[in-house]
């Protein structure tokens, strides 16, 4: 039971109940769509890129309150980053979901990013976390295929 | 003669007269004494796989242990015995399914390999451009794709039937369908995603009005109706070891024998031959043509063994007991506020599928998990099915006969603490 309420932090809950950049945005200059083909998770994401810096990012899409959760936050966390800083970001991110705690290290590093600590307790649930996460890489590559956690 | 099946397979007959005792049933898996996460196990993904009673996974060992041998070649003591058990599982499953002889089994590998190996070897030679397979808006994957991969490869076309809101096949348009180009009916018997039971008598009749043979999908029937070929008269019925209490990797399919020998092999090999020369090569008897190469011996024989084990506890009891427990579930589960039902026929077995309000299936899933709960969340390899409902995936509980009321209501306890989770 503890593992599940570290699973759905309340600020998970929030992001997932009301998703920031939940909108599609006009001026995006790199777009990218992923998919989870286990669970049915389907994310587009728009990325507005300027000078190496993202300046506006914006997802929609359906999926379970992970990856909703996940895009959610993910984009608040990069509006403003470079590229290299959101990829710094996703490495850190990644290696939270998917190491041992203890060689995870600081979670709150990544700041509310940290919520999803609990995910690596629930090895299925990776992928869930870890999509929109690809997707954004698809888009700064700018190669506009549509990725697939497969 | 090696006895298919453990003899307690016979002993267990139970008298019609006596009312089913769930509780001793479950001492027969020994699974359902496993703890998950802590808690005792309430497994609700049969439709997935069932699990095996003591006397398949016995059977397994003692063939392993005592009998292992290659079948149909050897003249030695081990092979006879075990040709003799393979071929005994072969009867039983004819007896099963009320099959007029043993040849019109052809042991496969599965559901899917079967439906594959009608759409190659029967459906390809007879079908030319502009000809018509017609299926459901409700079948598994495994019986939608080997139709477009055939109807790739001749130019014919597949023609889908509806379903309604509830679920249910809509006859009329069926009817609608059947037309001068119709070659072939695919058809599912109990839907996975669904639960809905197919009209499959009126389904065949309809179809051999017209002369249009028809493949039925028994995956999900087989283990939970009594199914008589011949009654229902379908040339084909296919269906999967493993979701019958049996192995997996061990699959049936029966086919009508003037049909089976009419068709050309599917694979060539061992076994499917009469004789081999390099001018000329003379294929076996049904079912032998079929089954090139060394088959799934243990998995034939344990499926062998299923069978028994159902038709000791008798497919009508099953099917009563299932039904009851399923209305209490459908009255329990749909009680729960937020939850939507999807399949509502009214000819269903034991398979529910829904979805929570405001919370994804995978999430209902995950925290179900934690409770001990195993249900199948997802698309259930039927995406069509979900795309008619609108829904992009559901949850499914799906019941055995080892299932019991107490199962129903850790469900429903678990339900809430979903809506608990994302109130
Ligand atoms: C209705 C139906 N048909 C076919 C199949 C395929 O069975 P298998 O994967 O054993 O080939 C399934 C399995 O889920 C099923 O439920």
């Amino acid at each position: 039971m503890s593992d599940l309420r570290e699973l759905y932090q309340q600020v998970i809950l929030d992001h997932n109940k009301n998703p920031r950049n939940f909108r599609r945005l006009e001026g995006a200059n790199r777009t990218a769509e992923g998919h989870n083909p286990l669970c049915g998770d389907q994310i587009t994401l728009y990325v507005q890129i300027q000078d190496d810096v993202i300046g506006d990012i914006g997802f929609q899409g359906s999926g379970c309150a992970i990856s909703r959760a996940a895009a959610s936050l993910m984009t608040s966390s990069v509006k403003g980053k470079t590229r290299a800083e959101a990829e710094d970001l996703f490495h850190a991110f990644h290696k939270m979901v998917t190491t041992e705690r203890e060689a995870a290290g600081d979670p709150r590093a990544l700041g509310k990013l940290a919520a999803f600590s609990g995910v690596r307790e629930f090895p299925i649930r990776v992928k869930c976390a870890t999509l929109p996460w690809h997707t954004l890489r698809a888009a700064l590559e700018g190669k506009g295929q549509k990725v697939s956690t497969e | 003669m090696t006895t298919i099946g453990h003899p307690i397979a016979e002993t267990v007959r139970q008298d019609p007269a006596i009312p089913f005792d769930v509780e001793r049933v479950r001492q027969d898996f020994p699974i359902l004494r496993e703890r998950a996460h802590g808690k005792p196990l309430v497994y609700l993904d049969n439709a997935a796989t069932s699990q095996k009673p003591q006397v398949v996974i016995d059977t397994l060992t003692r063939y392993y242990r005592a009998e292992n041998a290659n079948i149909h070649r050897g003249i030695h003591y081990l092979s006879e015995r075990a040709t003799e058990a393979y071929e005994g599982a072969r009867a039983a499953v004819a007896r099963f399914l009320n099959a007029a002889e043993p040849r019109e089994i052809v042991f496969v590998r599965s559901t899917t390999e079967a439906v594959n190996l009608v759409a190659q070897s029967y459906a390809r030679p007879r079908l030319q451009p502009g000809d018509e397979v017609v299926i459901s808006a409700m079948e598994h994957h495994s019986n939608i794709v080997p139709w477009q991969i055939v109807c790739e490869q001749t130019g014919a076309v597949l023609r889908v039937v509806p379903i309604n809101d509830a679920g249910e096949l809509v006859l009329e348009e069926y009817e609608r369908l059947l037309g001068p180009r119709t070659r072939f009916v695919a058809m599912v018997h109990v839907s996975n995603a669904l639960g809905t039971i197919t009209p499959v008598r009126r389904i065949v009749e309809l179809a051999h009005g017209r002369g249009v043979p028809v493949l039925l999908d028994g995956a999900q029937a087989a283990p939970r109706l009594p199914v008589d070929v011949r009654a229902l008269d379908c040339d084909f019925y296919a269906f999967s070891g493993h979701k019958a209490y049996g192995p997996t990797g061990i699959g049936v399919l029966y086919g009508k024998a003037p049909l089976l020998e009419a068709m050309p092999p599917y694979q060539g090999g061992g076994d499917m031959i009469l004789s081999v020369s390099f001018e000329k090569t003379l294929y076996n008897v049904i079912p032998f043509k079929f089954e090139a190469g060394t088959p799934h011996i243990a998995g034939g024989i344990g499926l062998g063994a299923a069978i028994g084990y159902l038709t000791g506890i008798g497919l009508e009891r099953i099917a009563a007991y299932e039904h009851g427990l399923l209305a209490y579930a459908t009255e329990r589960v749909g009680a729960v506020p937020g939850i939507r039902l999807i399949g509502t026929a009214k000819e269903k077995t034991g398979i529910l599928s829904f979805v929570v309000k405001g919370v994804h299936a995978h999430d209902v899933g995950t925290i179900l998990d934690q409770e001990g709960i195993a249900i199948r969340t997802g698309h259930h390899c039927a995406q069509p099915v979900l795309q008619r409902f609108g829904v992009p995936a559901t949850a499914r509980a799906s019941l055995a006969f080892y299932n019991t009321r107490a199962e129903i209501d850790a469900l429903v306890a678990g339900l809430h603490k979903v809506r608990e989770t994302f109130a």
